[in-house]
């Protein structure tokens, strides 16, 4: 038991005792469970939708990427494209689901589209995209606990503490569980993540701009977007596809959705680009490591941040740091079994069984976390390869889900459930082949010239998916059957 | 104002899509590629808290 085990441990008990306190004085309903009980004023809908951009990714993944391929990574990791999305996007989705009890992203489908079956779908969909999230968050947790503790706890012990951990709170507070504990642990990843950013390329090089000098003479074009390849409409279409896909997965809708206000969604819109920002420290982390750290290769360039912070500081310190990034694995993850096991029990399994009560479905949901978490668990040990391909696709995945949600908000839907059927289908189908054989616009079309062979494959399957779900709705419109119930509320 | 609102909201869209691709000058001991991607950031964040002020779909009782 080393000086880092103890400070990792001491989190990881109070995160757990913050989460399982949270639940305090609500009856735990299915909406309360579920979404907070729409409760959520701007300051706690901030730490949980900001909590879900400050995961594994901000810690490991953005160093990484800085240390690996430089600015085209670089800048994309700090994408503010999706805030302005999210100003126009959330407010009417919340609306809606506030006039229509929507606890769930499937829910919101079923309803605008007066259709449990195409719920059914998105919910498949979703499971499908969301168990190689929680995979990668797991086996991101495993690798901080490990290195951070100097291998005195292997991955597979932390990887399960911790699944218990987060179980124990999220069946006991649900929402509020995940929006407590998101606070903590943005505190602590603030301060870590910008202390180091701060310290690294001061005490390595003297300076931000003696850092980057040497590394531009180190490594020529490093520093700027390269010609082809991770070129700039690469970057382009890529913050495109990625922002689309943002709010289309179910544990960010359920973070909507536990709003009080869409004034306090339009707020955060504002708020979040801030926020962002901090990202930049972490690159800062990854860009000092270059010149300091060479030649980690392959999964490797994720440790990166660890291998400076070890040869920097003491071992308490480097426990800390272990602690926030523990966080960072820990937190969205519980915000996404909350999400998911709502949408397993009252998307799939009340279409089912259509006479479970509200409270039935309550205690389904959280029966459903432990054994999703165990899912989870065996497919973090087991999965292999076939895990970080699916992770791979879970944006394109979801992309997918855009266009059926997008036009339902329009005043008069131009989609029809077939439609909406048509275009995820083909979409989701496209995704796996085009991931699965590694087809890029590269391979179908050699000829064409770089900027439009460097375009992100899940952007022109979007467009496809668009395309036919269109197509479709105007062929299946005919008979003029008008959906409009309950739409209405919705301008 | 309706008007106002849409245009002030897609500025930082385009501009937090522009890529100004050079590593001199240093600004703020940043590559320019860097700062700029940096000042769009703050930029969007700056528009997006105006546009929040001046939408009139903020204004009654919506809460």
């Amino acid at each position: 038991m080393n000086a880092a085990l103890l400070v990792i441990l001491f989190f990881l008990v109070l995160c757990t005792w913050l989460g399982v306190r949270a639940r305090k004085g609500k009856v735990m309903s299915l909406e309360q469970w579920a979404v907070g009980g729409r409760g959520f004023g701007s300051v706690l809908i901030f730490f949980l939708i900001a909590g879900e951009m400050f995961t594994t990714y901000t810690f490991l993944g953005a160093s990484g990427g800085a240390y690996s391929s430089g600015i085209p990574t670089a800048l994309y990791a700090f994408n503010c494209f999706y805030f302005v999305i999210a100003y126009w996007l959330l407010p009417p989705i919340w609306k809606y689901a506030k006039a229509n009890n929507v606890i769930s992203q499937s829910d919101f489908y079923t309803k605008k589209y007066n259709s449990s079956a195409l719920g059914v779908l998105v919910a498949v969909i979703s499971v499908i995209s969301i168990i190689p999230y929680l995979v990668m968050q797991l086996k991101g947790l495993g690798i901080i606990v490990s290195e951070t503790s100097y291998g005195s706890i292997s991955p597979n012990v932390a990887i399960v503490v911790g699944v218990i951990a987060i179980t124990i709170y999220v069946t006991a507070s649900g929402m509020h569980g995940a929006a407590w504990t998101a606070v903590m642990k943005d505190i602590m990843i603030l301060a870590v993540v910008v202390f180091m950013g701060i310290y690294f390329p001061l005490h390595y090089y003297g300076g931000l701009q003696p850092m980057f000098e040497a590394i531009d003479t180190a490594k020529q074009g490093f520093l700027i977007f390269p010609e082809q390849g991770l070129s700039i409409s690469w970057f382009i279409s890529a913050t495109i596809m990625t922002a689309l896909a943002f709010y289309m997965f179910p544990h960010m809708l359920a973070g909507v959705f536990s709003a009080k206000s869409p004034k306090s969604l339009r707020w955060n819109a504002g708020i979040m680009p801030i926020y962002q920002v901090i990202i930049i420290f972490s690159l800062f982390i990854g860009f000092s490591a270059i010149l300091q750290v060479p030649n980690l290769k392959g999964p490797d360039v994720d440790l990166a941040l660890f291998k400076m912070a070890k040869m920097s500081f003491d071992p308490w310190f480097v426990g800390v740091i272990g602690a926030a990034g523990a966080m960072a694995a820990l937190i969205p993850s519980s915000l996404v079994l909350t999400a998911m096991a709502t949408i397993l029990s009252k998307n799939v399994y009340k279409v089912w069984k259509p006479n479970t009560s509200d409270d039935q479905l309550a205690k389904l949901s959280r029966m459903l976390v432990p054994v999703i978490a165990l899912v989870t668990l065996y497919f973090t040990f087991n999965g292999g390869n076939s895990i970080f391909t699916l992770y791979l696709m879970a944006y394109s995945f979801m992309a997918q889900l855009f266009p059926a949600l997008f036009f339902s908000l329009w005043k008069k839907n131009p989609v029809t459930v077939q439609g909406a059927f048509a275009g995820m289908i083909v979409g989701i189908l496209l995704v796996i082949y085009s991931t699965t054989s590694d087809t890029t616009l590269a391979t179908l079309f050699p000829s064409l010239p770089h900027v439009i062979k460097d375009l992100d494959v899940g952007l022109s399957v979007l467009l496809i998916n668009i395309a036919v779900t269109l197509g479709v709705s105007a062929a299946s419109r005919k008979p003029a059957i008008e959906m409009e119930e309950g739409d209405s509320q919705v301008s | 104002m309706k008007k106002v609102v849409y245009v002030l909201s897609v500025v930082p869209a385009i501009g937090s899509l522009v890529v100004i691709n050079r590593v001199e000058p240093y600004v703020l001991g940043m590559p320019f590629v860097l700062f700029w991607a940096i000042l769009w950031v703050c930029l969007t964040s700056m528009f997006l808290i105006i546009t929040n002020k001046i939408d009139p779909e903020n204004r009654g009782g919506e809460e």
